[in-house]
């Protein structure tokens, strides 16, 4: 089989705040199978951003192994980083995800660009993604003037466009109403059971949670339960 | 590597419109730069070619032969051989290197008219010679200019005139001495009268044909002065070598070599041209490097999320040059407009004569011509663009590597 898309072993990271030293994560130890669709929960505060930081290459642990594609992370320079970022892993961020200069579709192109893709091509995958998202009619429009929700769906469909083997989604349906959240959620499964990305998405909310394969719960950046549903 | 540019570009190109009014600030401030670098070079340039032009015309030349010790003591008794006894100079003076020469005879002399007494320079000239070497043959606005070697008129400038209180047409008397310390005298009529920007220079000299000058000072046929022009002022050390070489025991100068405060003075233009070029830029970069500290500062989330989707540091830094390389084109492109505009219509030169009068003696006169040269053009260019990417480079470099890991996890918030 697949070796697993994710391996964090003891995976620890402290942030200094003046005198105080915060313990974010501590001891994390965690493995998730390719093709996995993983809910991270917890108060907030708990560590679920801090995790998918560590996960995505965006920040370092101040120890253990991260293991993401084979390849130890933890040790990677910056700018091989950016690289696996680019090819192998989709983001959705919490807020403030889209390049405010560019439009919808330019937004939505701008991670193919970087690879790669031949204009007509990711043109045309663009205009269709944005459609299923439900952004029709929307695609020349910059993100001040699309809403919290639609700016959503423009960084969702971002995230899946290239289809990366790996989507880290920070609370995406957090400005979403519920029945974009559940057309988002079902996308995001569809992608999962077609070609087996990996999810790993960090919530509050029980819809997403409800569509998790694997529902993993953190309390003061510790693993308190890990429970596979379905 | 795949460089996707044309998106930097695009990015980097709305992302200097987004801020309008600091671009546009930032825009005028490198175009009025330019101008400024421009013009201020347009102005030396112009005074300082008046400037050698009117040593150069008035009655240098290139080169000057004297005979050995008549620089310092310009009496009659220093002459040189004429030129038709010396046929090596002969060739050379008549070669294609030389465009112009003449002989000359120089003696400090005493005019008298009716009404005054004064002291000048007589030069007997030979008037075709003469012609296109020096500034005489076409600065006589009354009267006629020389006829021939030994026309038996002078000419005389304007101020002189005036200060002789007498009029073209009519006599006056011309006093020196002869090699044997006679004194020599002889009365003239005034065929002309000269015009030229320089006070100085028309109360100084009076001019008469090189034979009846001789013939007055019962000289031989020597000469005090040879004067040439070649094709350039400027690298005429070959040349006044071999004319050096050519004329053998005689003294031999550049108008560099006769007029050292000419030459300080240059030294002088480019030092003050180099300064102002130092201070504009010096300003400029401020600006420059301000605008795009604050452009990234304010933009530090959003190179994060650039960095978080897989662009690389070193697209980041290409981005935020070209937008500062798009902002000093668009600078430099108003500012060379601008020149062009300002400088278009004063061709024909800025009349500054009620400034100019103090500063005769320095050899200016009283319209100023600004010089575009093309060269000092491009080098205010090249000195904008250039260390303007330069100064650019730290604001780039620090979006591209001090930002991300703060900036990176910031966006997540
Ligand atoms: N850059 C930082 N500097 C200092 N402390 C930080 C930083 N980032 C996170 N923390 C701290 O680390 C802990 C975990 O934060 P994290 O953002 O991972 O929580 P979270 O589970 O994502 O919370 P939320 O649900 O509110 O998004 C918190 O106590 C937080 O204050
Ligand atoms: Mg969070």
């Amino acid at each position: 089989m697949n070796n697993p898309a994710v391996i964090c072993h003891k995976v620890d990271k402290t942030f200094q705040q003046g005198e105080l030293a915060v313990h974010a994560l501590s001891g994390v130890d965690l493995e998730i199978a390719s093709g996995g669709f993983v809910c991270l929960s917890g108060p907030s505060g708990s560590g679920k951003t801090t995790l998918l930081n560590m996960i995505g290459g965006l920040d370092r642990p101040s120890g253990g192994e991260i293991t993401v594609a084979d390849l130890r992370i933890d040790r990677m320079r910056m700018s091989e980083l950016a690289e696996l970022r680019l090819h192998h892993i989709g983001f959705v961020f919490q807020a403030y995800n889209l390049i405010p200069v560019l439009n919808a579709r330019e937004n939505v192109e701008f991670v193919m660009q970087l690879q790669g893709v031949a204009a007509a091509k990711r043109h045309a995958l663009a205009m269709d993604i944005l459609e299923e998202v439900g952004l029709k009619g929307m695609e020349e429009r910059r993100p001040g003037e699309l809403s919290g929700g639609q700016q959503q769906r423009v960084a969702v469909a971002r995230a899946i466009v290239s289809k990366p083997a790996l989507i880290l989604a920070d609370e995406p349906t957090a400005n979403l109403d519920s029945a974009t959240a559940e057309k988002l959620m079902q996308q995001m499964r569809d992608l999962n059971t077609h070609i087996g990305t990996t999810f790993v998405i960090s919530t509050h909310d029980k819809l997403v949670m409800s569509y998790a394969k694997r529902l993993i719960k953190l309390h003061d950046g510790k693993i308190v339960d890990d429970i596979a549903q379905q | 590597m795949k460089t996707p540019t044309f998106m930097l570009i695009t990015i980097a190109w709305r992302n200097l419109w987004r801020n309008h009014r600091r671009s546009l600030i930032m825009l005028t401030a490198i175009a009025i730069g330019l101008w400024g670098m421009i013009w201020m070079t347009a102005l030396m340039r112009g005074m300082v070619d008046q400037m050698i032009d009117s040593a150069i015309n008035t009655l240098s030349g290139h080169v000057q032969i004297h005979a050995e010790g008549f620089l310092d003591d310009p009496s009659i008794e220093r002459t040189l051989p004429p030129v038709r006894d010396n046929p090596a100079l002969q060739s050379l003076l008549d070669s294609a290197r030389v465009t112009h020469w003449s002989e000359r005879i120089r003696v400090p002399a005493v005019i008298r008219s009716e009404r005054d007494v004064l002291g000048v320079t007589l030069v007997g000239i030979d008037p075709q010679q003469e012609s296109g070497l020096s500034f005489i043959a076409d600065s006589v606005t009354e009267g006629e200019y020389l006829a021939g070697v030994d026309d038996r008129h002078v000419l005389v400038g304007r101020k002189l005139l005036e200060r002789l209180e007498t009029k073209s047409g009519r006599r006056i008397v011309l006093m020196s001495q002869d090699p044997d310390n006679n004194i020599a005298e002889r009365g003239f009529r005034i065929g002309g009268v000269f015009d030229t920007d320089l006070q100085v220079t028309e109360t100084s000299y009076v001019f008469a044909g090189i034979e009846t000058v001789r013939a007055m000072l019962k000289m031989g046929d020597g000469v005090s002065e040879i004067s040439l022009l070649g094709p350039d002022y400027r690298n005429l050390d070959a040349l006044a070598a071999d004319v050096r070489a050519a004329a053998g025991k005689a003294d031999t100068k550049t108008w560099l070599e006769l007029d050292p405060y000419m030459a300080t003075m240059l030294g002088v233009m480019d030092g003050v041209i180099l300064i102002w070029f130092s201070i504009i830029f010096v300003a400029l970069s401020f600006g420059l490097v301000n605008t795009l500290l604050m452009a990234v500062f304010e933009r530090t989330r959003e190179i994060g999320l650039l960095q978080a989707l897989g662009m690389p540091p070193a697209n980041i830094l290409i981005m935020v040059l070209v937008e500062s390389l798009i902002m000093l084109l668009i600078g430099l492109l108003a500012g060379n407009l601008l020149s062009w505009l300002t400088i278009l219509p004063i061709q024909d030169g800025i009349d500054i004569s009620g400034v100019a009068a103090g500063l005769e003696w320095a050899g200016m006169s009283s319209t100023l011509l600004p010089a575009v040269k093309s060269s000092d053009v491009l080098l205010a260019n090249a000195i904008v663009l250039v260390l303007g990417i330069a100064a650019s480079l730290f604001p780039a470099w620090r979006a591209s590597r001090k930002v991300p890991v703060e900036a990176i996890t910031r966006i997540w918030q």
